[in-house]
């Protein structure tokens, strides 16, 4: 692999949680605990899992929008882990991130042209007149009209808000690109466009995308490797054909046959998830899956490592009994196959 | 298809901009069965939401405006209630989940604080039965340590959580009729797998009907009865699922099928799109609308094509070009 744009080493991030008489901390939400990845240039990563599982949090802490807790986070070669918001400043032009949720992303008294125009202006590029220009180009970069200019966000669709977040993410020719849910509240039509328009600025610029989704088919569309979360760690990660047609996991299976295809065939087989969404406030000690699915072999994962192994070429995934068929648990672990 | 619970007539919701009135909802008719899940399906900005909130008077004020039409709930018409009448349908006899969490939660309170209140509003319960209530709604929609979660505010939530929150809200109250918009959106697939799971259990035990609103095709093919297909403010098709997935009649429709990309879709590969934008709501042609998109001109855009049922419960409106007479 090139020198990667982005590394991050077991990345956590902990909220406190308060509680009692004088709110102090009862203990702690692990939204991130322990993630390690590399993202290539020009290269998109996609990151799905279960909602709550840490994955805008995952994001955040890239751009430095959350503080991490524990790890590391390089981005073009920076230790950029504990660089404050001043640091970070020179950096933004390079490191952009789209939000989940237009709404909060977007100052609603601020008009689309002031809001495309505010990143060219904090970092000088052109003059007034070039300015104007390039809010017009990049208007028509995402498929809005230029009129779309002077009026405010809250005159427009949730699809059309979705597409000033990436006017505004593309206007300073980033390197990489965090996407959360950059196309989830977009319906097929503008999505399809909205993903090319993605996949044509890799082409042109050689951007880099950490891709986050839900849509597996979307997320196997537009990503070269495909991380799988769960619980705040990555259960799995490999080449997305390799995800999708050879999956490993558990919950990468389940996960999998949960999609709903879009023709109208209701005798489908599904792994529907038994038990509760585990909690991050107290995470079972072991594997977090072999818990919810009671698996009986989740006693040996309690202090046991699970941390990712290379199971086939570039295919990672983690040394957990529960989550693996015998037989490739017994190639992660070396464990002579039990005749049951 | 047994009696209508909600019956939507010709409804024309308009807003007052500088431009004068523009009309987002332009003369749409459905109905929604007792127990029954319409979904409505379209380009972004071609009305759902709109329209939605057309039904519920939830219309931004003073810009929204209903120029025309009924909105027939159980043979009440809601467009001619006072707010005082409406707020007692809503939440209690109409359950409602908003496309953006945010917009239905208050920052300021706690959730569980925000879901007890249903109950408080509705149901004349005590305070501590509302808050046990509540607990039970967030359980049943899949909220892990649901008595510790109850305590959060909103911004403590993730995306997802936050969704499951409004649809608890939403469901609390057993309501007749659910108005979701785009409930499941912001959902990994095990847990929208979960919700609409809920959600169909909730309809088989209470009758429930539920008038879908998404972009997800794959959610429309595995949830929905019937399907409207909306377009620049109009339903230009309309049809039983089943039917609409097996044999789409209108361009639009066939567009929107072609561009998802599916799981044997050459990766990286750029996505068929449909052309061309939807025109800005003021510059709506009175004709057909997609050939106003395809950059047509002449005499489809002059006059509003007829909507025509051509099989059993399947209608489609009728412009020459758009509509694919000659796959019948
Ligand atoms: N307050 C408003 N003032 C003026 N125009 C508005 C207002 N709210 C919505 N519109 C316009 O009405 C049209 C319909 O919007 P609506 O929100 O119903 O779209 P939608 O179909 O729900 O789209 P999406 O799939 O993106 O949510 C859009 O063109 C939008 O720009
Ligand atoms: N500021 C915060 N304070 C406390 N807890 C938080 C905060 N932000 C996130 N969390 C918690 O961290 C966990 C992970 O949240 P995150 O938003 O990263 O999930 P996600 O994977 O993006 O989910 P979704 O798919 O629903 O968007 C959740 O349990 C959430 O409640
Ligand atoms: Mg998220
Ligand atoms: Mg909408």
């Amino acid at each position: 692999m090139m020198t990667p744009i982005l590394s991050v080493r077991d990345l956590k991030v902990h909220f406190p949680v308060l509680g009692g008489v004088f709110s102090s901390k009862i203990g702690s939400v692990r939204a991130v605990d322990g993630v390690s990845l590399d993202i290539a240039p020009g290269e998109t990563l996609g990151l799905v899992g279960e909602s709550g599982c840490g994955k805008s949090t995952l994001g955040r802490a890239i751009v430095r929008l959350t503080d991490a807790t524990a790890g590391s986070v390089s981005f073009d070669g920076r230790n950029i882990t504990h660089t404050g918001p001043r640091g970070m400043r020179p950096l933004r032009k390079d490191l952009q991130m789209i939000f989940q949720d237009p709404v909060e992303s977007l100052n609603a008294r601020h008009s689309i042209r002031e809001i495309l125009e505010e990143p060219l202006i904090i970092h000088g590029v052109g003059n007034a007149a070039s300015r104007a220009a390039r809010v017009k180009e990049l208007l028509d970069r995402v498929g809005l009209p230029a009129s779309a200019q002077d009026r405010y966000p809250f005159e427009f669709s949730g699809g059309q808000r979705q597409r000033v977040g990436i006017a505004r993410a593309i206007a300073l020719k980033p390197k990489l690109i965090v996407c959360d849910e950059p196309v989830s509240a977009l319906d097929v039509s503008v999505q399809s466009q909205v993903l090319n328009l993605l996949l044509e600025l890799q082409r042109e610029m050689g951007l880099s995308y950490l891709f986050i989704a839900h849509d597996l088919a979307v997320v196997k569309h537009i990503s070269d490797r495909v991380a799988v979360m769960y619980l705040g760690k990555i259960v799995e990660m490999a080449d997305a054909e390799e995800v999708y047609h050879r999956p490993k996991h558990a919950y990468t299976k389940a996960l999998l046959s949960a999609i709903p295809e879009p023709e109208v065939n209701r005798d489908k087989k599904r792994i529907l998830l038994e038990g509760d969404v585990p909690s991050p406030i107290d995470p079972p000690k072991g594997s977090a899956f072999g818990h919810r699915i009671r698996h009986h072999r989740y006693e040996e994962t309690i202090g046991a490592d699970l941390s990712l192994q290379e199971l086939a070429p570039g295919h990672w995934v983690a040394a957990d009994p529960c989550c693996l068929t015998p037989e490739d648990w017994a190639l992660v672990s070396k464990e002579v196959p039990q005749l049951v | 298809m047994s009696e209508p619970l909600l019956q939507v007539r010709e409804l024309i919701t308009a807003f007052d901009t500088e431009a004068g009135l523009v009309r987002a909802v332009d003369q749409v008719s459905f109905e929604v069965a007792k127990g029954q899940t319409l979904g409505i399906v379209g380009e972004s900005g071609c009305g759902k939401s709109v329209t939605a909130m057309s039904l519920i008077g939830l219309l931004p004020q003073p810009m929204g405006k209903i120029l025309q039409g009924e909105v027939l709930f159980k043979g009440r018409d809601l467009t001619r209630l006072k707010n005082s009448e409406m707020r007692k349908i809503r939440g209690n006899e109409i359950g409602v989940i908003f496309q953006e969490p945010m917009t239905a939660l208050n920052p300021v309170h706690r959730i569980g604080k925000q879901i007890a209140e249903c109950f408080l509003l509705h149901k004349k319960v005590s305070k501590k039965k509302a808050w046990e209530s509540a607990i039970e709604m967030l359980r049943l929609v899949k909220i892990p340590a649901p008595e510790l979660r109850a305590m959060d505010y909103p911004h403590q939530l993730s995306g997802g959580m936050r969704q499951r929150v409004v649809i608890a809200m939403a469901l609390a109250c057993r309501p007749d009729l659910v108005i979701a918009d785009e409930p499941t959106t912001a959902l990994d697939v095990t847990v929208q797998a979960q919700i609409l799971d809920l959600i169909k259990r909730l309809q088989g035990e209470m009758g429930m009907a539920v008038m879908l609103i998404t972009h997800d095709l794959g959610v429309i093919a595995e949830t929905c009865d019937e399907v409207v297909v909306m377009y620049a403010g109009r339903v230009v098709e309309r049809a039983p699922a089943a039917e609409l997935f097996a044999r789409p009649l209108h361009a639009y429709t066939r567009g929107l099928l072609a561009s998802i990309p599916r799981m044997d879709t050459p990766r990286k590969s750029i996505l068929p799109v449909i052309p061309g934008m939807v025109a800005a709501l003021r510059d709506f042609v009175p004709g057909c609308r997609f050939c106003q998109r395809m950059g047509r001109d002449g005499a489809t855009l002059r006059e509003r094509p007829p909507f025509i049922q051509v099989a059993p419960g399947h209608w489609v409106e009728a412009c020459p070009i758009c509509y694919a007479a000659t796959e019948l």
